[in-house]
């Protein structure tokens, strides 16, 4: 219960509105072009990397929390500011580590949850 | 087959004589499934945060249990029409991510568990992980370049 005071309302709003709009680009993307999802999640991963290389990112983190980590920019996002943490730490090799690293968690998690859910999932062999 | 060909090209003429509603109604609920993903991952963020974990590891155990529950959802055929009916307000936040890798591992289960399912759970997380990594070590790179000079990117 005293979770449930402790949230902050107005940032989950934020988070709401920030990660909704991110949501419409991509739809005006898969609306608009005939760009194929695949691209579509290349593009929000790659402009995201790119956005949090140059800082640019990282004041819609602060803004809109989840709203902006959640999207795959925001993957992108930990990519890139991952890699710039190492290399301030390690120098060169930083930017090969720094990267997967800060992904680590969901990289692996997609990989084995994604394995297992296939599994036990049985294909619907539905005639389209 | 003849008749989802008539379906197809229904869609496509319906498509062409109106194209804004459509796009309105997808952007919409776009918005609003995708302001719910975010919504629900910033409840697990503000969890973790209030049993006092760190900034990183928050982020990391939202985006664990976001894919971990897509992908569960991909394989019991939830998420797919979740998905048709949200387009991108599922596709783009990280559950897209898991769906991506559930849902050809599915569709290639027959071709067997290593090559199939484990060789065709990357036909396109694959792309995305190539990317997204290239993208982080050259970001990495520059930022040393500019770095050493210390003049710093913003």
């Amino acid at each position: 219960m005293e979770f449930f005071q402790s949230i902050d309302w107005m940032q989950m709003l934020r988070c709401f509105i920030v990660g909704g709009i991110i949501c419409i680009i991509g739809q005006i993307l898969i609306d608009k072009t005939k760009l194929t999802p695949a691209r579509i999640l290349v593009i929000f991963v790659t402009t995201g990397a790119i956005l949090g290389g140059l800082g640019i990112y990282q004041y819609l983190v602060d803004f809109a929390g989840c709203g902006a980590t959640v999207p795959l920019t925001g993957f992108g996002n930990a990519l890139a500011k991952g890699a710039i943490e190492e290399v301030t730490k390690s120098g060169l090799i930083g930017a090969f580590i720094g990267g997967t690293k800060a992904a680590a968690g969901g990289i692996s998690a997609a990989i084995f949850f994604g394995y297992i859910a296939s599994l036990i999932s049985k294909p619907k062999m539905k005639k389209q | 087959m003849d008749n989802i060909e008539t379906k197809k090209q229904y869609q496509d003429y319906v498509d062409k004589k109106s194209p804004n509603s459509p796009i309105i109604k997808n952007c919409f609920n776009a918005f609003w499934v995708g302001g719910l993903i975010c919504s629900v991952g910033q409840l697990i963020f503000d969890f973790c945060r209030f049993r006092g974990l760190e900034l990183q590891i928050s982020n990391t155990i939202v985006s664990v249990i976001l894919i971990g529950i897509s992908a569960f959802l991909t394989g019991l055929n939830i998420f797919n029409k979740i998905g048709k009916f949200a387009g991108a307000g599922s596709l783009v936040p990280i559950t897209g991510f898991a769906n991506s890798i559930v849902s050809p591992a599915m569709e290639y289960k027959s071709e067997g568990y290593v090559m199939g399912v484990g060789g065709k759970m990357f036909t396109v997380a694959g792309p995305v992980l190539v990317f997204g990594i290239s993208a982080s070590i050259i970001v990495g790179i520059v930022y040393l370049i500019f770095n050493t000079q210390s003049i710093t990117l913003v």
